[in-house]
């Protein structure tokens, strides 16, 4: 039973990374039509900036203090990521408004190659650490309650707390402030949002900037985790099951879908893994995501398709 | 001036229902596979064999089955990379276990396993479209990727996956050199691309057509979903898997799974989008964009770096590769959405009027 509780609460947290990719995906998705494949490299390239500026910080400015350090690199890898939306929507979303789903799929695979390709030119193509100065240790749990209690690693608590701070952050700009307000509305209708005076474009840049930033937030995490690598653009490829089976328009699906997922992977990594031989991880998440699909062709909490003739 | 069809008159419906209805196309079509099969034999060189042309015919296969798939019946497949594995492993089991297998008959049967595959998991196409199809597809992908990496029944007990073949022979000739090896892909290429081309125009491609303009449509004009969909994921999954085995056996001989991994699925969707949905011509337009323009950018880059006096080390090419690889083709997505086969389209439409444009 501790066994069991243990992976369903390892799960449970690595869902809650997977849902701080997921999100990136959705909120573009929701603004914008635009399912956007780059959100992985632009995980990587976020962290890969954040990784070096925290080097290249203590080496040219000569601060010491890592608190300070790290909320520079944060803030200057946020201007870097910003800097890059604005790129993006200017040189490309602009220009292909209109278009078809699959070729608007299509740029964003472009747009992947290119930000795995620039992102290593500038800041390098090793291996770097982030340390955000996150516990590494693990704790003990309810050790009253079973016997020798559950084993939790700490830095995976602190990464869930900080993605639910996120998230939290996240719906309260969308439900309190104006520009929040904008942002649903254009999710809601293009025509009508531009009909009453929401400028489309600024819109665009805004989403892309927010997706930038959780981009930032998630290769934070995964980064100091991992280590900041190339492969952590395959973090999308993980986070892609948890987007269609929360709903591809759907925020609280996102996170949902990122728990379900993250708790189905360890699951079945434990108990049916030794059976087939490991590493079923991936591909059990996506059948997975299929079986929901299934009985809910939408995802979870996507918005109803409605097919008329 | 030249291309024009005016005096050509049909007088049957077997002329009115060919498949190039113009004079001069026939010409040119001719004087293609004469250059293809007897001009390039004699000119080429092995590098031009092994390096370029090879890999342009098999991929221009494999793109014809996704172009099947993608463009013509609009079921969006992130999960072409599997279907090529199982095509190249199974044909793999038939030529490795059963004693004179001959060369053919083993990549069809590779295709037919892909093809049961690809039936199976386009089953889910039957409820969930569009980009949720897409990510679903993916499913096919990462489940090939463990299955030839972790079973290993089916890669003949090797550990890591990695198989090789060897003593190719077609109806008693070797397949060992590049020229053979060039002539046997072609023969394959020109035969299912007829076969495709036809398929295409007949009663089964309207179907397709018509459930990618609009399954609901589609549907209530009488035409089966269900069939329609399973029967565009079987003949797509078919091509696609004859092109993997052909993919491992002629241009790879020694393979692992990684060589069918996501990003293979990726390019031949890049293929058909930049070649032109819903074309089979557009399908070798695509190939040849994705196969030259990383040869050509390995050529090119280091020798026009090194004029500006510069020298880019191998890691900085590669990311410089990828860079403008994903700039091109956003570039191009911006350009003309269409594809090739529309430039081509637009260019036939000028001459036809050329020189005397109203």
């Amino acid at each position: 039973m501790a066994f069991f509780l243990e992976t369903l609460l390892g799960g449970l947290m690595a869902g809650m990374l997977y849902s701080l990719v997921a999100l990136g995906f959705v909120l573009i998705f929701k603004a914008s039509g635009v399912f956007n494949f780059a959100q992985g490299a632009m995980v990587l390239f976020a962290a890969l900036a954040m990784a070096r500026f925290s080097e290249w910080i203590p080496l040219y400015a000569g601060v010491q203090d890592p608190f300070v350090v790290n909320l520079a690199a944060f803030v200057l890898a946020g201007v870097v990521m910003f800097a890059a939306a604005w790129l993006i929507e200017r040189l490309v979303l602009r220009h292909l408004v209109n278009q078809e789903g699959t070729t608007l799929l299509m740029a964003t695979l472009g747009i992947t190659y290119f930000l795995e390709g620039l992102g290593q030119t500038i800041f390098g193509s090793s291996i770097y650490k982030i340390d955000i100065g996150m516990p590494k240790d693990p704790v003990m749990i309810l050790e009253s309650a079973f016997e020798g209690g559950i084993l939790i690693n700490k830095e995976d608590l602190y990464a869930a707390l900080i993605a639910a701070v996120l998230v939290a952050l996240l719906s309260l700009f969308f439900q309190k402030t104006g520009t929040g307000r904008a942002l649903r509305a254009v999710a809601d209708d293009h025509q009508a949002a531009q009909s009453i005076g929401i400028p489309l474009n600024r819109i665009w840049v805004i989403v892309w900037c927010v997706a930038g930033v959780v981009a930032l937030v998630a290769g934070m995490i995964w980064g100091s985790k991992l280590g900041v690598q190339f492969s952590l653009t395959t973090v999308a490829l993980r986070a892609l099951p948890v987007v269609i089976l929360g709903g591809l328009t759907s925020v609280p699906g996102a996170i949902v879908g990122g728990l379900i997922i993250g708790v189905g992977e360890k699951l079945s990594e434990v108990y049916i893994g030794p059976m087939v031989g490991g590493g079923i991880e991936i591909w059990f998440a996506y059948v997975l995501a299929l079986g929901f699909l299934l009985i809910r062709p939408q995802g979870l909490f996507g918005e109803k398709i409605i097919d008329r003739v | 001036m030249f291309y024009r069809e005016n005096g050509q008159f049909k007088t049957t419906y077997r002329a009115d229902q060919q498949i190039l209805p113009i004079a001069q196309d026939r010409i040119a079509l001719g004087l293609l596979l004469a250059v293809a099969f007897l001009v390039l034999p004699a000119v080429a060189s092995d590098y031009w064999f092994t390096n370029i042309l090879i890999p342009f015919l098999i991929f221009s296969l494999a793109a014809i089955g996704v172009n099947i798939l993608v463009g013509y019946c609009g079921q969006i497949s992130l999960g072409s990379g599997a279907f090529m594995a199982v095509g190249a492993y199974s044909a793999y089991n038939f030529f490795v276990r059963i004693d004179g297998m001959p060369l053919i008959l083993a990549l069809v049967l590779g295709g037919v396993c892909a093809m049961l595959f690809g039936i199976l998991f386009g089953l889910p196409s039957l409820r969930v479209k569009g980009l949720y199809l897409a990510v679903a597809t993916l499913a096919a992908q990462f489940f090939a990727d463990w299955m030839f990496l972790r079973v290993q029944w089916f890669t003949n007990n090797s550990p890591s996956g990695s198989v090789s073949v060897s003593n190719l022979q077609v109806l008693g000739m070797p397949v060992e050199s590049p020229l053979s090896k060039y002539l046997f892909c072609l023969s394959l290429l020109v035969v299912i691309a007829l076969l495709a081309k036809n398929l295409v125009r007949g009663a089964v491609g309207r179907e397709w057509m018509a459930i990618r303009d609009m399954d609901v449509a589609a549907s209530v004009i009488g035409i089966r979903p269900m069939f329609a969909k399973l029967s565009a994921f079987a003949v797509s999954s078919f091509i696609v898997g004859m092109a993997g085995g052909l993919w491992a056996f002629i241009y790879l001989g020694a393979w692992e799974p990684a060589a069918f991994s996501v990003d293979q699925s990726f390019k031949l969707l890049f293929m058909v989008i930049i070649g032109g949905m819903g074309s089979i011509m557009g399908s070798f337009f695509g190939a040849a964009f994705i196969v030259l323009l990383p040869i050509f950018l390995n050529q090119f880059l280091p020798a026009a770096t090194s004029m500006f006096g510069v020298e880019i080390s191998t890691a900085g090419v590669s990311h410089a590769e990828l860079m403008i690889f994903g700039g091109l083709i956003v570039w191009f997505l911006i350009v003309e959405p269409h594809g090739l086969a529309k430039l081509w389209a637009i260019a036939k439409q000028k001459l036809r009027l050329w020189p005397f444009p109203h």
